[in-house]
């Protein structure tokens, strides 16, 4: 297991999961998400094969008002 | 009424108000404000969510029902990295690569760092988006916005949420004149109609407000008078003002005036 932080919340996470696999387990739809792993954006064609690694910053965002 | 309309990246418009969608008592509200306004650009954002707040997904369906355009900007970024990595994130949810560029330089007045706006223009653009920069009414500020590629630059009228209107007529003026290729919105401050109805006889584009609708008594109603402000300053800067003259000059003829003697 390592240790990562998502949405700035301390997490464990096994590294061999994928982040697609991830995101579904900690229950995010992800058509309405967009993500960025150690603030460098993350498409969502490469959830699949993206992996994290220990210390990695997930940051997981979603649609809200903005002015 | 005229039926002039502007373009803003390619796109043709009609109304000349943007708006935003924060700060509503409810998102009903919020629907109802944004129709009466008349706007067809409503600006939006990205935050952290936890899946038991459902990812978005009930505000994502507000903004579908309100069918508008949507501007996603990228508030309380404080760097240039941080603005673009927002906007790549935003271009996937939003699927839209129109932007409203912010990076804050200063936590107090909500000032936007002019080299940091700079710097995330030019990477964006050369990305493919569309940006639209908040920015300070400094000139060279929007000269150098201009030359990295944005065809639209949004300086502020005083700071976010403070509804103090232009702070500074002059500087405003001068990007008029000096960037007339450009479409200019004034971005932030404005709290009254009349300031809107101001930045328009001033002969800018559009005005880009939230708080002063969605923090209104009554917010709809407040909508119905900046969608008819910004109406008002069009048609007045399209009129053409007459020119400010130092001494009286009387309206009604002087020939035939009742009661006057040779002295």
């Amino acid at each position: 297991m390592i240790s990562i932080r998502v949405n700035n919340e301390p997490r464990q996470c096994d590294p061999n999961l994928s982040l697609e696999c991830l995101l579904a387990f900690w229950g995010f739809e992800s058509t309405q998400i967009a993500v960025a792993v150690n603030e460098s954006f993350v498409p969502r064609s490469r959830y699949s094969d993206c992996h994290l690694e220990n210390g990695d910053r997930v940051e997981v965002l979603a649609p809200v008002q903005g002015g | 009424m005229t039926t002039d309309k502007w373009e803003l990246y390619g796109q043709t418009f009609a109304s000349r108000l943007l708006i935003g969608s924060a700060l509503y008592p409810s998102p009903a509200v919020m629907n109802a404000a944004i129709e009466d306004s008349g706007a067809e650009i409503v600006t939006v954002s990205l935050r952290r969510q936890s899946p038991q707040q459902g990812g978005g997904s009930q505000f994502w369906q507000f903004l579908k029902e309100l069918n508008k355009t949507l501007l996603p900007n990228t508030a309380g970024c404080h760097s240039a990295k941080e603005a673009i990595t927002l906007a790549e994130m935003s271009r996937e949810l939003f699927e839209t690569d129109w932007l409203k560029l912010e990076v804050v330089g200063d936590d107090y007045n909500l000032q936007p760092d002019p080299y940091g706006t700079v710097e995330a223009a030019e990477a964006l653009i050369k990305r493919g988006f569309k940006v639209f920069p908040y920015c300070i009414d400094d000139l060279v500020v929007c000269q150098r916005l201009r030359d990295v590629g944005c065809e639209v630059i949004m300086p502020w009228g005083s700071p976010i949420g403070t509804g103090r209107g232009l702070m500074n007529p002059y500087a405003l003026q001068t990007l008029r004149q000096r960037l007339p290729e450009v479409a200019l919105i004034v971005d932030a401050g404005i709290g009254k109609p009349s300031h809107a109805v101001q930045a328009l006889e001033l002969g800018y584009d559009g005005v880009l407000l939230n708080t002063a609708v969605a923090q209104a008594d009554n917010p709809q109603l407040m909508a119905e008078a900046f969608r008819d402000a910004v109406r008002c300053g069009r048609n007045a800067y399209l009129a053409g003002a007459m020119p400010e003259r130092q001494t009286a000059s009387p309206s009604t003829p002087t020939l035939g005036t009742p009661f006057w003697h040779q002295q």
